[in-house]
């Protein structure tokens, strides 16, 4: 097995407990950095192990926090993303029922680099299980002197809350969190301002993914130089959780070097595809990316060389489908997820995605026309015009499936019915 | 309208925030806990809690997948539809879920005891199909497992009912 960073406690029936993460070296990094290192020693570290954000846009950590002023006002927050609404992700409930204390450790030293005061954990109403486990060892954090005031008898003091969300897709949405937590409706906010100059309540407020802050106390640990080369690839630093569901033979969630390639993720990592199934296609990153086809099976999955051949790692959760599977069906059903969860906010969303969707029912129930094609194409570019990015994320799938299975949709209208049933 | 031990309890889940309406979801859950759906008295009492005008919260509650404006069952099925759940047989589970509890999707019971709503992508895509029973998981749903699942939430059900008639 390839080094394992976040799933380095990882046990097969239960959550590493604090003696266990702490016996793994857990914690010294923040006793390190409360011993001699500034907030500015903390941003320097992580900006040059170029640690990037997994939650799926990829933003730098490091320049993210360096964006928090020195003379910014206080208090601060960090608001750690667990909200984890797009299909095919299910990495960050993994890694909290893996190693909690490793998100813990990332969340105070995040905390300091940006000398914050306090962090929200936002959680999914799905990963109840996750908030208790979350509570219960933020509890023992603090009991072993970690969280409160004055940590380790240090000048730093710091709280983490876990938030429980009430469940809709946009509350994921990197600002429309912060409206979420404030207990507004979650709309999305367009920046400037961006959050780490005005966010929660106005005050600078840094968001990241659970999975991009667990990744800290081991760059602090071991250092850049060492993160970077865990990756599989030049570009690529890190490790990175992937999560494959579907037509595999052992679907679940994998810590492996970023970079890995698709082909070795399924065939040696996921025991292959099912038995008689052949490779079709893939989402790459989840329900809001493009369907990835077999001349591309060999890509390395990094940000880099996703974006090279016009794809995206996303959440890295590998959607595999297999030569059965009909993905005008599939589509639809991904489109019906997108309609659901819209927040109403903006038109194009909110109109536009629901007209996406019955074109697409007509088809796969046999009232395609050839005339929806086009009208497809349009829709989905009206897409890009929607006030987040949560819309054009929406189109990936149909644009993908127009650009390389039209063959596909137009036997579904041809034949006026799925050619799959 | 709330019984002073959970009306004191959200007090003090309040008096944790710096800004009260942080809590709103929160205060929800509890409510739901007790009385299993917000009703209007108790919107207009989370509210007064929580120092949110009544439309404030409600402009909340009708909002969230998870918060409930209407009565619901004892135990509330949500089941998922998305992709991979639904590649792996979610229609067959719900048919099989519709035929042993006699309702269709966003009906209860006639003995109040389950609600059968849908849910969009719940996260177990490793383990479909999937359903969340008050926001539990149950995964690589088969029906036989649904039974057992259902005979079990039934006779606990029971259970209780019967102690709460040995103790009054």
């Amino acid at each position: 097995m390839s080094v394992q960073v976040l799933f380095q406690n990882r046990r097969p029936d239960r959550i590493a407990t604090l003696d266990e993460y702490r016996r793994s070296g857990g914690y010294t990094a923040l006793s390190g950095i409360l011993r001699d290192k500034s907030r500015r020693d903390v941003i320097q570290r992580v900006t040059e192990a170029n640690l990037l954000g997994r939650g799926g846009a990829g933003f730098p950590a490091g320049k993210k926090w360096s964006l928090v002023a020195e003379d910014a006002p206080f208090p601060r927050y960090i608001v750690v993303n667990s909200d984890e609404m797009e299909p095919g992700t299910f990495k960050d409930r993994v890694l909290i029922h893996t190693d909690p204390h490793t998100i813990i450790e990332g969340i105070i030293i995040t905390g300091y680099a940006v000398s914050a005061q306090k962090a929200f954990v936002f959680v999914r109403p799905s990963y109840e299980t996750s908030a208790v486990i979350l509570e219960q060892e933020v509890e023992a954090a603090r009991q072993a002197g970690y969280l409160g005031k004055h940590i380790l008898g240090s000048d730093f003091s710091f709280e983490i809350v876990v938030h429980r969300s009430g469940g809709r897709y946009i509350c994921g949405e990197g600002t429309a969190i912060l409206n979420a937590i404030m207990g507004k409706r979650p709309n999305p906010m367009k920046p400037p301002p961006y959050p780490t100059v005005k966010g929660l309540w106005g005050q600078p407020t840094v968001v990241n993914n659970i999975e991009t802050l667990a990744f800290v106390p081991h760059i602090i640990r071991n250092g850049a130089d060492w993160f970077k080369n865990l990756a599989a690839t030049e570009n690529g630093a890190g490790t990175k959780l992937y999560c494959i569901s579907g037509k595999v033979r052992q679907p679940g969630c994998i810590e492996l070097p970023i970079g890995t390639r698709l082909s070795e993720i399924i065939q040696d990592h996921c025991g292959g595809m099912l038995d008689g199934s052949q490779f079709k296609a893939c989402l790459p990153g989840g329900a809001s990316t493009r369907y990835l086809t077999p001349e591309h099976y060999d890509v390395p999955m990094d940000f880099d060389s996703l974006k090279a051949i016009g794809h995206r790692l996303g959440t890295a959760a590998i959607m595999v489908f297999d030569h059965k599977t009909c993905l005008v069906g599939v589509t639809l059903n991904l489109i019906q997820f997108f309609s659901r969860e819209s927040c109403g906010w903006c038109t194009p969303c909110r109109e536009g995605l629901p007209y996406i969707q019955d074109l697409l029912w007509r088809i796969e129930n046999g009232e395609g026309r050839e005339e929806y094609i086009p009208r497809l194409e349009t829709m989905a570019k009206h897409m890009w015009n929607a006030y987040c990015a949560l819309a054009p994320g929406a189109a990936s799938p149909v644009e993908s499936l127009l650009t390389f299975f039209e063959d596909e949709v137009r036997e579904h209208i041809s034949q006026r019915k799925c050619p799959f049933r | 309208m709330l019984p002073d031990q959970l009306r004191q309890h959200l007090q003090k889940v309040i008096s944790e925030a710096e800004y009260p309406r942080e809590k709103a979801i929160e205060v929800m859950y509890e409510i739901q806990k007790h009385f299993g759906y917000m009703s209007d008295a108790a919107m207009q009492e989370a509210a007064r809690l929580l120092t949110m005008a009544p439309v404030e919260l409600e402009e909340l509650a009708t909002f969230y997948d998870f918060i409930f404006r209407e009565p619901v069952g004892k135990y509330v099925i949500q089941i998922c539809d998305s992709a991979m759940c639904w590649l792996d047989g979610y229609e067959s589970i719900l048919e099989h879920l519709c035929a042993r509890l006699n309702i269709r999707l966003g009906e209860t019971t006639s003995d109040g005891l389950f609600t059968l709503l849908p849910a969009c992508c719940i996260g177990y895509c490793d383990r479909s199909p999937a359903m969340l029973i008050n926001r539990r998981v149950y995964g690589r749903l088969t029906a036989e497992k649904i039974d057992r699942i259902l005979d079990r939430l039934r006779s606990l059900a029971e259970s209780v009912q019967t102690d709460q008639a040995t103790m009054s």
